[in-house]
Formats: structure tokens, C-alpha cells, sequence
């Protein structure tokens, strides 16, 4: 008996996180793909109708407007997040006084929750209360900075908040990789005489490739399951002009009673994340062969 | 003419003076060794030279320009590092041509000075590799051949065979030779290996705390160690130091410290000045200058004593054993037997050892 016990300890020790991975993810996914398939509107019902909820999505506007805001927050927040941690990981490597203070106040922003950041923002960006507000107090009359409340403008402001709370972790990602790179190399650049541009577009940044790479991989999965941002920020509007698609799911699923509808987005959602994921488990794993 | 010049060269980190009022002119041609320990200041001295560091006071003039705030590529220098530093993500091409690209200069000068250096350094078949498919001495060639191509007066080296292996090391060292040989351009040499100064050299600066002890011939360095620490520094295995008092009784007389069954006479030696009697000294005396056996009894200064250990190196046999208590290494020849217990009479002639002060461990 001690001997069994003591030959399958660790199985005995690790079966209930894994039973609880296999049902509360897979078994959950698993669902949710089976109710993408179903006519469940209200409550579940399982009569099945094939890809017809896919169909309903696609037609939908509301979604397209959802896809389309989320491919311009996707290239703008990695485009804008990368280069500005770029070029602060790079101006806090001319060995600067008080680095450690400033690190830290560039990588705080990471430590709150979007939640905060999306109400701070929308307390900023609020025209009577914010940016616009203070700028007419200071005497500017007809300062207009009003993108909270403009249909077009909204999803910008998505992009600000989000830039705002992770170029600071991209900063910190970059400065890693600067700080792994042999002085050496940039002495001698310096006796070859190239200059700081060449030295870092030529050598440096060549260098950093695999943390472009992890880089742009974390915040793809960030901007594809930004939904708490989008809530507290713009809550989805002016009416649904700045949905991203984890919106429009919890919208359809659990305020318009169309399970099927949001279980067929959620799909959509779960592959455009595989999509980035596994070609970089790919070669993460290769890699380490 | 005069290569490198350098006036009171002064640098310090913040309050840590890093090198102090230096002085040092290297003649065209001339093949200078930096000799030290680590942390003697001698890289640092190269880094200013090839202009990687600020100097805080001094002045450097290569081939009698004053550089001393010109930028690195403007002082006409090459440099090769301990760790290579090839630009990882370029061919060995790439690397050649990089700093030449930089200087705006035509594509078929390019061609044909990577050409001319890649023929040299014998790494034609190389060129389209990527550093990472090289291996450690292949590197390094290309590193010096980033160096050659710039066209240069004067080379800098900073340990640049200390990443290699022992069989390597050696044989890049004697390429390193001849294609000083063959450029005949200055070259300035930093390492901590004495065996590597000793060989290349055609004079050798010790460095100690920032300052240099001894600039001179790695003959007359050998020879004439002009203080205790170079004496120690330079030559392997190092040198036997006998604590004593010199006697003036008509002739200088050793007595060593602990005893000593004769007096040993030091008439051979040459002093530098005369000296008091009964001066407390190091006398040095390197384990290859003492002769064993029949020959021993003939030397000025000779004494028996006991094998402790003993150390086959092939060609000869170090002996260490000790003479009134201080440790004392000798050499045999590598096919006398000897045996642990063993009592071997040695001598030396005076004429080859070293004497230095006591207490400020000077040559007398």
C-alpha cells in the first residue's frame, strides 16, 4: 500500500489542478465551441444548425466594426508601444544618473490594472473634465481635444491608454537586451567610425530581434483580449463605435441573449490567438531542442 | 620619429585614480607590450590611447598629431579586442567592410583592401560566414583582418589571444609576429601573459597601480629587473627571494636570514651605487641561473639542501625545496633522477642574481 502510494504520489498530488485545466479550460472551450454551433439564444439549447451562427456574425455590422477597430488598436499599439520602449530602453542606456528611480516610474504603469488605467483616461481625455478642460481654463478658448466622444475618434483613445500602461514592460524587455550586449561591440563600431544611428540600426538592433519578437507576441495577446480597457474607458461607444470583439462577445452573450452569436465570436477570438501563439511556441520549442 | 607620444597622461573614475602623470613615447615601427596584473591600468591606458575613454589631464599624438579628443576613427588605429567584437548579425565580409563603408570610401577600394587583408590573414574562404560559424582562432583573425583593412599606423591589441586555447594561443602568437613583421606598423599590446610579452615584444612596459615600473627590452627585463615586483613578475617559475643583511667586510657578504652554514660572496655583482653595511635585502636569484651537482661546487655561492618536491616538466625537472627556512626552486636537467629526501649541493654566480632593497624593494 505505502509502496503504491509513494509510486503514484505525484500524479495523486497533481490530478486535481490538472482535472480542474482539463474542464474549467478545454472542457470550457470545448462548450463554448459546441454552442457556437447550436441556435442557443436566451439558455442553451442544443439543436444544431451548423455554421449558421458564423454566417449571423459575419453579416452582423456591429461585429465588422469590432474587427475593424481591433486591426487598427492591434497596429497602432504595437507600432506606438514598441518604438517608444525602444527609445526609452535606449535613452536610459547612456548610463544616466537615478536609472533605478526612473525604470521603476516607466514601469509602474504595468502594476495597475486596466480597470484604473481606462477610468484614469477617461477622467483625462473627458472634455469637461480633462485635457480640453484644462487647456480653456489656461486661456486657450477654442482648445478642442474632444476624441472620447467622437464615434471616429474613440478607438484612439483605446490606444493611448494601452500605449500609456505597456511601453513602459516593452521598455524593460528591451533594456534587458541592450544590457546583454558585449561593450566591446560598440567600442568597436566606434573605432570604425560609425555613428550612434548606424551603430544601432546596423548592430544593435539587429541583435534585439528576439526581443522584437517576444515583444510583439505579449502584446498581440494583450490587444486581442482587451475588453476591461475598452469597458471602463469608452464602455464600448459612442454607441458601438469603439467595440473590440471581447466586447461585442460579452455584449451578445450575456446582455442580448444571443449565446450562440457570442460563443461563434468567441471562436473567431480563440483562433485569431492560436494563429499568433503556436508559431511562436514553434520556434520557442525548436529551439530549445 | 615617433609613433605614439603620451604626456602626462592622468585619468581618473570620479575619486579612483585610474593612471597617474604617465609618460611613454613609442617609436614607429616599435612592437610595445603592456605587461601586468589584472587591474594594473594597462587596458585602460589602450582604451585612451584609441580614444574609448576621456582622459581627465595629458595629451597623446599619433605620428605627431595631438588626438588627444579626436574621435577613435579619426586617430588612424585599429583595434582588436579579447573578444573578438565581430558584429554578430554580419558575414565576415561585412565585418571587413563595415568600418570602411563608414568612411564613405568607393566599392572597389572596399574590394580590394578586404581582398588584400583577407589574402594576409589566409580567411578568403571565410568571407560569406557569419562569426557564429567560425571557430575561436578564425575569429580572432578576422577581427585583426578589421583592423588591417582600415589601413593604419598603429594596431592595438587587448588580450587578444586570452580566449583561445594553450596549442592556439601559440600558434596565432607567431602570426601575430610575422605579420608585424611584414606590416612594420607600430603596434601597442596589452596582456597579462609574460610568455607572450617575453616572445613579441621588442620592449615591454610593466605596469603596476597605474604606473609603469619598468619600460625596456624583454632581455634587459629579465636580466635587470629594476624592483622586487617586476623581478617576480616576469619569468617562469618565478624568482627565489632570499631574505638577509649584506656585510661589508672589504667585500660585500650575503648572510641569510635563519642561518646560513657559509657566507656567500658577492663580489660578482654589480651594484648600482656602493652600499651601507649591514643593508637589509631581497637577493633574487631565478631557478634556472642555479647549476646542481660538480659544477655548483665551482659557483661563488653554493649550499646543499633537501629535495621536497620535485615537478618533471619533460626537458627539465623543478625542484623546490627550502634554505634556512625560506622557499628556494631550482632546475635540473629532465633525465637526472631525483627523489623526495634527496640532498643535492646548488650554486649560482652572483653576477646573475638580483639584489633589492628591503624595504623599498629596489634594485641595489
Amino acid at each position: 500500500m505505502l509502496n503504491y502510494l509513494e509510486k503514484h504520489l505525484p500524479k495523486i498530488v497533481l490530478a486535481p489542478t490538472t482535472i480542474v485545466m482539463i474542464v474549467c479550460m478545454y472542457g470550457f472551450i470545448a462548450w463554448t465551441g459546441l454552442l457556437s454551433l447550436t441556435k442557443s439564444r436566451m439558455m442553451p439549447q442544443w439543436e444544431f444548425v451548423g455554421l449558421d451562427q458564423y454566417v449571423r456574425l459575419f453579416a452582423n455590422p456591429r461585429w465588422d466594426v469590432a474587427v475593424d477597430n481591433l486591426f487598427i488598436f492591434l497596429i497602432l499599439f504595437i507600432i506606438i508601444a514598441l518604438v517608444l520602449g525602444l527609445l526609452l530602453a535606449i535613452f536610459l542606456d547612456q548610463k544616466i544618473r537615478v536609472e533605478g528611480a526612473i525604470r521603476t516610474i516607466y514601469l509602474y504603469p504595468m502594476a495597475i490594472s486596466f480597470i484604473v488605467t481606462g477610468t484614469a483616461w477617461k477622467w483625462i481625455l473627458n472634455p469637461g473634465l480633462g485635457i480640453e478642460k484644462l487647456f480653456r481654463d489656461l486661456g486657450f478658448a477654442g482648445f478642442e481635444f474632444r476624441w472620447l466622444v467622437d464615434s471616429d475618434m474613440a478607438i484612439y483613445t483605446i490606444v493611448i491608454a494601452a500605449v500609456w500602461q505597456s511601453s513602459g514592460f516593452v521598455m524593460a524587455l528591451f533594456l534587458a537586451g541592450l544590457r546583454g550586449v558585449d561593450d566591446n561591440l560598440t567600442k568597436a563600431a566606434k573605432i570604425d567610425g560609425a555613428s550612434t544611428v548606424r551603430l544601432y540600426w546596423h548592430i544593435i538592433l539587429p541583435l534585439m530581434r528576439p526581443v522584437f519578437f517576444s515583444a510583439i507576441v505579449i502584446l498581440t495577446h494583450i490587444a486581442i483580449k482587451s475588453f476591461d480597457l475598452v469597458q471602463a474607458l469608452t464602455g464600448g461607444g459612442p454607441g458601438y463605435s469603439s467595440d473590440l470583439p471581447a466586447n461585442f462577445m460579452y455584449t451578445f452573450s450575456f446582455n442580448r441573449a444571443q449565446i450562440g452569436m457570442g460563443a461563434a465570436s468567441a471562436m473567431i477570438m480563440l483562433f485569431g490567438v492560436l494563429a499568433v501563439l503556436i508559431p511562436y511556441l514553434y520556434s520557442e520549442l525548436r529551439e530549445k531542442k | 620619429m615617433n609613433s605614439i607620444e603620451i604626456k602626462k597622461l592622468s585619468l581618473n573614475f570620479g575619486e579612483v585614480v585610474v593612471l597617474k602623470d604617465l609618460n611613454l613615447t613609442i617609436e614607429k615601427g616599435e612592437f610595445l607590450v603592456l605587461l601586468g596584473a589584472s587591474g594594473c591600468g594597462k587596458s585602460t591606458l589602450l582604451n585612451c590611447v584609441a580614444g574609448l575613454l576621456d582622459i581627465t589631464d595629458g595629451q597623446i599624438f599619433i605620428n605627431g598629431k595631438n588626438v588627444t579628443w579626436d574621435e577613435p576613427a579619426q586617430r588612424g588605429i585599429g583595434m582588436v579586442f579579447q573578444s573578438y567584437a565581430l558584429y554578430p548579425q554580419m558575414t565576415v565580409k561585412g565585418n571587413l567592410s563595415f568600418g570602411l563603408k563608414n568612411a564613405g570610401l568607393p566599392k572597389e577600394e572596399i574590394e580590394k583592401r578586404v581582398k588584400h587583408a583577407s589574402e594576409i590573414l589566409q580567411i578568403e574562404s571565410l568571407l560569406d560566414r557569419k562569426p557564429a560559424a567560425l571557430s575561436g582562432g578564425q575569429r580572432q583573425r578576422v577581427a585583426i583582418g578589421r583592423a588591417l583593412v582600415r589601413d593604419v599606423e598603429v594596431f592595438l591589441f587587448d588580450e587578444p589571444l586570452s580566449n583561445l586555447d594553450a596549442k592556439l594561443r601559440t600558434e596565432l602568437r607567431v602570426e601575430i609576429k610575422r605579420l608585424h613583421q611584414k606590416l612594420d606598423n607600430t603596434m601597442i599590446y596589452v596582456t597579462h601573459d609574460q610568455i607572450e610579452a617575453m616572445t613579441l615584444a621588442d620592449r615591454i612596459a610593466i605596469m603596476r597601480d597605474g604606473l609603469i615600473q619598468q619600460l625596456d627590452t624583454p632581455k634587459k627585463i629579465y636580466s635587470n629587473p629594476v624592483n622586487k615586483y617586476v623581478a617576480g613578475f616576469i619569468g617562469s617559475p618565478s624568482m627565489n627571494f632570499l631574505k638577509g643583511t649584506i656585510l661589508q667586510n672589504n667585500k660585500p657578504i650575503f648572510k641569510l636570514e635563519g642561518g646560513w652554514c657559509e657566507s656567500p660572496d658577492l663580489s660578482n655583482y654589480i651594484f648600482q651605487e656602493s652600499i651601507k653595511a649591514e643593508t637589509q635585502v631581497w637577493l633574487g636569484i631565478r631557478p634556472e641561473s642555479v647549476v646542481v651537482g660538480g659544477e655548483a661546487e665551482n659557483m661563488p655561492v653554493n649550499f646543499s639542501l633537501e629535495v621536497e618536491v620535485f615537478e618533471p616538466m619533460g626537458a627539465d625537472t623543478l625542484v623546490w625545496s627550502q634554505i634556512g627556512g625560506q622557499e628556494f626552486r631550482f632546475m635540473i636537467d629532465g633525465n637526472t633522477s631525483v627523489n623526495v629526501g634527496d640532498r643535492v649541493t646548488v650554486g649560482f654566480d652572483p653576477a646573475h642574481a638580483s639584489i633589492f632593497d628591503f624595504d623599498n624593494e629596489e634594485r641595489l
